[in-house]
């Protein structure tokens, strides 16, 4: 068989510019460690036929290019493209280059499944950064697990999942979820929610936990409404005439993907306005808004743990990267950024762990820190493979950018089987 | 005339076993051997789609009944394959974290504190391995006995079943605390005991698979060659002369639509085993139509052009993809057009064309005068 067209690594000019902009970069601290450590020998580091060679290491890009899901998860694949670049830039993971196998999932479960198997049976990936639905996240775990690979998954979730085959670097549902109703209790004084969202898991799964945390943890407070639109569903106007009929203090939104579109616009339509009525989501990010239109969705509030517009020096020079190499009209959503993770994250265990194979890096992953995250310091989860991270709420703009009104404390510690929640 | 009909009337011509031996070689000794684990296990699922291209040669090819909904029947099959695998799986042990243990885990996140009544015959592999064929079959009984008893046919009828794959595949969509929704069913482990994501367990796979499939190959022969098959053909190419001559012309067509429907439920079960889940984005229009289009590349009159098509289609499918990510689909596209364009006959037609006749030399066979069974052939068979 062919190989597929491998190094998609920037041409060196490229390169050399992205050095530049990577100078308030972690890696050149790191690169001392990464010189000492280039002299293990290939033997030692790889004793279970990964692709390691005394120069590379191979790993693996999955994510749908074509159908569906291309769209969101274009900005996944440009992260971790920059990522490695970068780590390849400041010498390489124990001084070897990372070469990428891209595949594309085609936003297909089966195909998912299919490419993963040829990722990890065929190439050997050492790692590979992937998927973004939980149906192409389910469809490819038991491959991961049978053939024992490493899987770096970014996006935002329902929970109810742990492997030892992968690393979780979005938020599991009830981190995204219990701040933001807890801040929207208490800043506006929020009793009566209405839940609206798309219908698979994900929107269920969430509302489920947001419903059991406003009525068992929020005094006073109550559900009002609850409904669910097949995914791809553009007829809002029936839940429209009930928010108007029940009034909610918030309308709590988890409608996925092109339906937003939709969403956004009839209400507006409708004749409500986001500057009064508070309207809460945790699936809109910057990348979907620019389908939906800074305009229609402006007054609106998310909660996630990531924004383009976070001001702070890790995400200043990785938002100036991420445009040097992929436009200066891109934007970055809390997935682009989870995904720019899994890399960096990867590294890192492979150099706490000492060696590629995989068990390795799934026994040192926890405790793995990486302060220079953009969303600022994370770490991985001592047992459970997600990630500690804070929660964040911005309010949108016309322009498309949200304005961070509100950021937990402290990290929240990521609870995938929720007790009490379920 | 009528002693051609009666010469091609032997169940196999020396030629058709020629074919079905190279088939045979290239299904269990070629490709096992040349392929590695990963490839093999590739064409074990493409040859669960050629189970669907088979069903449509009989079906599209011969009788004109163009369905655009195969994938439901492929999907049900596959279903109700994965139904038992998945009760196999979700042991009360295996489940223990969950609030309801001993049902599937979806089941659970959706709330449901008890198996459903549809699922529980699923424990037993004996009912699981019955409904396999059984399901799609009475589906398309109900479907063919409201369609071709009105005498709806052609694009109505190839209409109504696409709305069938979509109406299916929302219904699945929708009802996740039963079916799984869109992720569909995954994390299938075992086969009663036998653990099938093992590289043993796919090579046998894989074999049973090709068996089943050479099986339905001699058995769809041998329904093309009988006066049966002769009659599909004649109401293809003129229904009405059929009608006239006292046949119940729905009748066969539900036959046909049934048979169909049985096979593509047998490659959907043999998919969720090789392939490890089901889900419904095997039921839906797209994957429907692409199963129209592995038959309409190889030739949609020729059970072998069917099966060489859908090996073709799929294996350029994963080559294409794996080596231009970015652009594969624009070279697919190139690939059904220049194949339609072409050679509307698909590979068969090529076939025909340039490399049958020098067969035909090779094994001493005489030319008849025209490559597959014709109108005329047909109707001097059926009014004779």
């Amino acid at each position: 068989m062919p190989e597929a067209p491998s190094d998609r690594t920037p041409s060196s000019p490229f390169r050399r510019h992205l050095l530049m902009g990577m100078a308030a970069l972690p890696a050149a601290t790191l690169l001392p460690r990464l010189a000492r450590a280039a002299e293990k020998p290939t033997a030692e580091v790889n004793t279970t036929g990964l692709a390691v060679t005394d120069d590379t290491v191979t790993c693996g890009i999955l994510h749908s290019l074509s159908g569906t899901m291309a769209l969101s998860e274009t900005g996944a694949t440009e992260a971790e493209k920059l990522a490695i670049s970068q780590i390849n830039a400041s010498g390489g993971v124990l001084g070897r280059q990372i070469k990428v196998v891209q595949e594309d999932g085609a936003s297909d479960w089966p195909t998912f499944a299919e490419k993963a198997r040829k990722l990890l049976a065929s190439d050997h990936c050492a790692a590979v950064f992937g998927c973004w639905t939980s149906a192409s996240r389910k469809a490819v775990l038991p491959v991961f697990e049978q053939l024992n690979g490493m899987l770096y998954y970014p996006t935002f979730y329902e929970g109810l999942e742990q492997s030892k085959n992968v690393i979780y670097t979005g938020q599991e549902a009830t981190q995204q979820i219990l701040a933001g109703l807890n801040w929207v209790n208490k800043e506006k004084g929020a009793k009566t929610f209405y839940l609206i969202g798309s219908d698979y898991i994900w929107p269920r799964t969430s509302n489920k936990i947001a419903r059991k945390h406003i009525e068992g943890h929020l005094t006073g407070c109550k559900v009002v409404g609850e409904d669910y639109f097949p995914l791809g569903s553009t007829q809002f106007n029936s839940v429209i005439n009930k928010i108007k009929l029940t009034k909610p203090d918030v309308i709590y939104a988890d409608v996925v993907g092109g339906s937003n579109v939709a969403f956004y616009k009839q209400l507006k339509a409708a004749g409500i306005d986001l500057k009064k009525q508070t309207l809460m989501t945790i699936s809109v990010t910057e990348d979907e808004i620019v389908g939906i239109g800074g305009e229609n969705i402006a007054g609106a509030y998310a909660c996630m743990k990531y924004f383009q517009s976070l001001d702070n020096p890790n995400n200043v020079a990785f938002v100036a990267a991420f445009k040097k190499m992929f436009g200066e009209k891109s934007v970055i959503g809390d997935v682009t950024q989870a995904a720019y993770l899994g890399p960096w994250l990867w590294k890192l265990t492979v150099e706490k762990a000492g060696g590629f194979d995989v068990d390795k890096i799934a026994a040192a992953s926890g405790g793995v820190v990486f302060d220079k995250a953009p969303e600022g310091y994370v770490r991985i989860h001592n047992t459970n493979h997600h990630l500690w991270s804070r929660t964040r709420i911005g309010l949108a703009q016309a322009d498309g950018q949200f304005k961070v009104v509100y950021e937990t404390p402290d990290l929240i510690e990521p609870n995938p089987f929720p007790a009490g929640y379920q | 005339m009528s002693k051609i009909v009666m010469n091609s009337n032997a169940f196999m011509t020396r030629k058709d076993v020629v074919c079905f031996g190279v088939l045979a070689v290239l299904l269990l000794a070629v490709f096992p051997t040349v392929l590695d684990p990963f490839r093999l296990n590739l064409f074990g699922k493409y040859i669960t789609y050629g189970f669907v291209a088979l069903g449509l040669v009989l079906c599209w090819g011969d009788t004109g009944i163009l369905s655009l909904g195969q994938g439901v029947f492929f999907g049900l099959g596959g279903y109700c394959m994965a139904m038992y695998l998945k009760l196999e799986a979700s042991t009360v042990e295996a489940t223990k974290i969950q609030s309801t243990p001993g049902i599937p885990d979806f089941m659970d996140w959706n709330q449901l504190t008890e198996l459903p009544y549809i699922w529980k015959p699923f424990h037993h592999l004996g009912f699981a391995i019955v409904a396999i064929p059984l399901v799609p079959v009475v589906l398309a009984l109900v479907i063919g006995f409201a369609m071709f008893k009105r005498r709806v046919g052609g694009t109505y009828f190839a209409i109504i079943t696409q709305a069938l794959a979509s109406i299916l595949t929302i219904l699945i969509i929708g009802q996740q605390g039963y079916t799984g929704g869109v992720n569909g069913i995954t994390d299938l482990r075992t086969l009663d005991g036998w653990d099938i994501r093992t590289d043993g367990a796919k090579l046998i796979l894989y074999f049973g698979s090709a068996i089943l499939l050479l099986a339905s190959m001699v058995l769809a022969q041998f329904i093309r060659r009988s006066k049966l098959g002769r009659i599909l053909v004649a109401m293809r190419d003129k229904e009405d002369r059929v009608r006239f001559s006292g046949y119940d012309v729905a009748s066969f067509k539900i036959f046909v639509f049934c048979f169909a429907a049985a096979l593509a439920g047998i490659g959907g079960a043999m998919f969720t085993l090789q392939v490890g889940f089901m889900s419904p984005s095997l039921v839906g229009i797209v994957p429907s139509i692409e199963m129209v289009i592995y038959c309409a590349v190889g030739g949609r009159t020729s059970i072998f052009g069917a099966i060489y098509g859908t090996l073709l289609v799929n294996y350029a499918r994963t080559t294409f993809s794996e080596d231009l990510p970015q652009v594969w689909l624009f070279a697919m596209g190139a690939l059904f057009i220049a194949v339609v364009m072409v050679f509307p006959d698909g590979l068969a037609g090529i076939y025909r064309r340039y490399v049958d006749p020098h067969v035909e030399r090779l094994l001493g066979v005489t030319r008849k005068p025209a490559g597959q069974i014709t109108t005329s052939d047909t109707a001097s068979a059926v009014v004779e």
